[in-house]
């Protein structure tokens, strides 16, 4: 009789009071959180762009800045997403045991995980879209109407992120263990998956690597959007960033069930 | 028919049987206590009974309805103050209770509505707009209870309720609990203090290592385990008292490390004999609920 903690999730708007009290914390603070999270991407951008473009003809054909605005969208929005669902996602679900008081009301472990997926993919949008915002002013874009598109490419990214997190979330002993997955999962993929220099560049078998890697993919479609161009493969691109996203938000609900519901 | 009733709970840990066989019946309006020492599994049962675990077997039911199956519509009846206190840290008294309000499809006009006699409840009126941070100890157990009572339940569950609190704010949380029971809820309520489980609850089980080795009204038990005077007896010459005296004037004794415990049906004659007795100091007194717990549960410490 013992519960099957691999059932499939079940999904309903019930979330939406989780994710409204994530973000009824969240806009106590926004102004400066928003501030806090804009700063470090939009250094390394105007540092990195102007400073380092300036020894640089050109990348891939265009001015560096312009090539280097698309990664700073895609991994500010995946840092974003990231530090949500681990270290907040972690306080709320172990440290203030605020999960704990939901599950004793009509809500399920389900509504709650989904909730905090979607609340995370809510807040890595505002980050992608507050980088956008400073890319739109210094005119970096080459076409404001394909820019747009980068929107809903940021909302996948934010989704496939909170989704991978959320394992990470569901299997910590302690805030310490999330250096692990930055050092093994995300700053090997802001380094390889072509944020800073075309994937191009590597040996072969980086680039076979990189091509595994859900970074990659989210920076295959935002450059182009940011470019000028239509991204070539867009659904294979699209396909592998709601898969990444799906299969992390599946077993990190599995492992969340067995940590909280056994 | 019973508000909630069990029959032949069970739940393993590994190798370790933490809810062995456990029956329960709950009627309406009563206040059910669960005793018993650290780990003996009063937490996990309460669990199990909110259908927030499956048991390995045995069947639930709350409201006619199956645990934990139909938890989710069950839960909107109940109400449960856990263990430890888990207030949201990040809003303000008022706040919480919107917040939480909220999880159980209140609109914002219902909470509200319910706020000022929820405040009122956990004598917390003053403090609507503070941090949860700056509430003490009593404050922040009576505001979990209060949080609790947000969905109007019928049912109550409480883990420890006043473990930690000082005995005015205990007896403050009593006086909340009876209203609560005076208006007609039910209660079920997990505790290590015998003198509450004896003011409060109309019914109780004792568990030990998740097996019930008691049930029944505190009186009932207390007639039924132990004898109706206590007598306590301190001092250096104890042993030489014992043996001259015990047979006789006990119905029953034993030595817990400096004390003698006697036991007695009146205790007049022993009285009698103890006024002569200058050297030794004493307590009499009736026999109570703690006396029950440790006959059943034993004296040594559990972890
Ligand atoms: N998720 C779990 N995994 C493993 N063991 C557990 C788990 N939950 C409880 N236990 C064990 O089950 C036993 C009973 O625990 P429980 O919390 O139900 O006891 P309790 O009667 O509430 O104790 P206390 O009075 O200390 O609160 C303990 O030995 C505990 O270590
Ligand atoms: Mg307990």
């Amino acid at each position: 009789m013992s519960r099957n903690y691999l059932t499939l999730p079940t999904l309903s708007l019930r979330f939406i009071p989780v994710w409204r009290r994530n973000y009824l914390v969240w806009k106590k603070l926004a102004i400066p959180a928003i501030l806090g999270n804009l700063a470090d991407p939009m250094l390394y951008m105007l540092g990195l762009g102007y400073g380092l473009g300036s020894l640089m003809p050109s990348v891939a054909g265009v001015p560096y800045i312009a090539f280097l605005a698309a990664g700073t969208v895609c991994y500010s929005t995946m840092n974003s997403a990231t530090f949500e669902v681990l270290y907040s996602g972690f306080s709320r679900m172990h440290v203030q045991k605020t999960w704990d008081a939901i599950l004793n009301t009509p809500l399920t472990l389900d509504d709650v995980v989904l909730g905090e997926l979607v609340w995370a993919s809510t807040k890595s949008l505002l980050s992608g879209i507050a980088i956008l915002v400073i890319i739109w002013a210094l005119q970096l874009q080459a076409s404001f109407w394909l820019s747009l598109w980068i929107i809903p490419v940021v909302v996948l990214i934010g989704f496939c992120f909170s989704g991978m997190g959320l394992v990470m979330n569901a299997v910590s002993p302690s805030y310490d263990f999330f250096l692990y997955y930055f050092t093994l999962v995300i700053t090997p993929m802001v380094l390889l998956c072509g944020v800073f220099f075309p994937v191009s560049q590597m040996p072969a078998i980086l680039q076979n690597i990189a091509a595994f890697l859900p970074l990659t993919h989210a920076i295959n479609l935002v450059r182009p959007l940011m470019l000028g161009h239509i991204p070539t493969q867009a659904w294979l691109h699209v396909m592998v960033l709601i898969a990444y996203g799906a299969a992390g938000f599946y077993i990190a609900l599995g492992l969340t069930r067995k940590r909280l519901l056994s | 028919m019973s508000v909630l009733s069990a029959q032949h709970l069970r739940k393993s840990y590994g190798d370790q049987a933490v809810v062995d066989g456990v029956n329960l019946a709950i009627e309406k309006g009563q206040c059910f206590g669960i005793l018993g020492p650290n780990g003996a599994g009063k937490t996990t049962t309460l669990r199990l009974l909110l259908g927030l675990i499956a048991p390995d077997s045995g069947q639930i039911q709350m409201f006619g309805h199956a645990i934990p199956q139909q938890a989710r519509e069950v839960r909107q009846r109940v109400g449960v103050v856990p263990q430890l206190d888990n207030l949201d840290p990040d809003f303000s008294v008022i706040e919480n209770f919107m917040v939480y309000g909220r999880y159980f499809g209140l609109s914002k006009t219902e909470i509200a509505q319910r706020i000022p006699a929820l405040l009122d409840f956990a004598g917390l009126s003053n403090r609507a707009d503070a941090k949860i941070q700056d509430l003490s100890g009593g404050m922040k157990r009576r505001l979990t209870l209060a949080r609790a009572l947000v969905n109007d339940p019928d049912l109550i569950f409480l883990d420890e309720p006043t473990t930690g609190l000082d005995p005015q704010a205990r007896h403050l949380m009593w006086q909340g609990l009876r209203r609560l029971l005076n208006q007609g809820k039910t209660i079920i309520l997990t505790t290590h203090f015998m003198e509450e489980a004896e003011r409060l609850c109309d019914r109780l089980v004792i568990l030990d290592h998740g097996r019930l080795i008691a049930e029944g009204a505190p009186r009932e038990l207390i007639a039924q385990h132990i004898e109706p005077c206590v007598t306590e007896l301190y001092g250096e010459n104890i042993a030489h008292w014992r043996d001259s005296f015990a047979a006789q004037l006990c119905a029953r004794h034993e030595n817990v490390g400096e004390t003698l415990f006697c036991y007695s049906s009146d205790g007049a004659a022993l009285m009698q004999n103890l006024h002569t007795q200058t050297h030794l100091r004493f307590l009499h007194r009736p026999a109570s609920l703690e006396d029950v717990f440790l006959k059943l549960t034993g004296r040594e410490l559990r972890d």
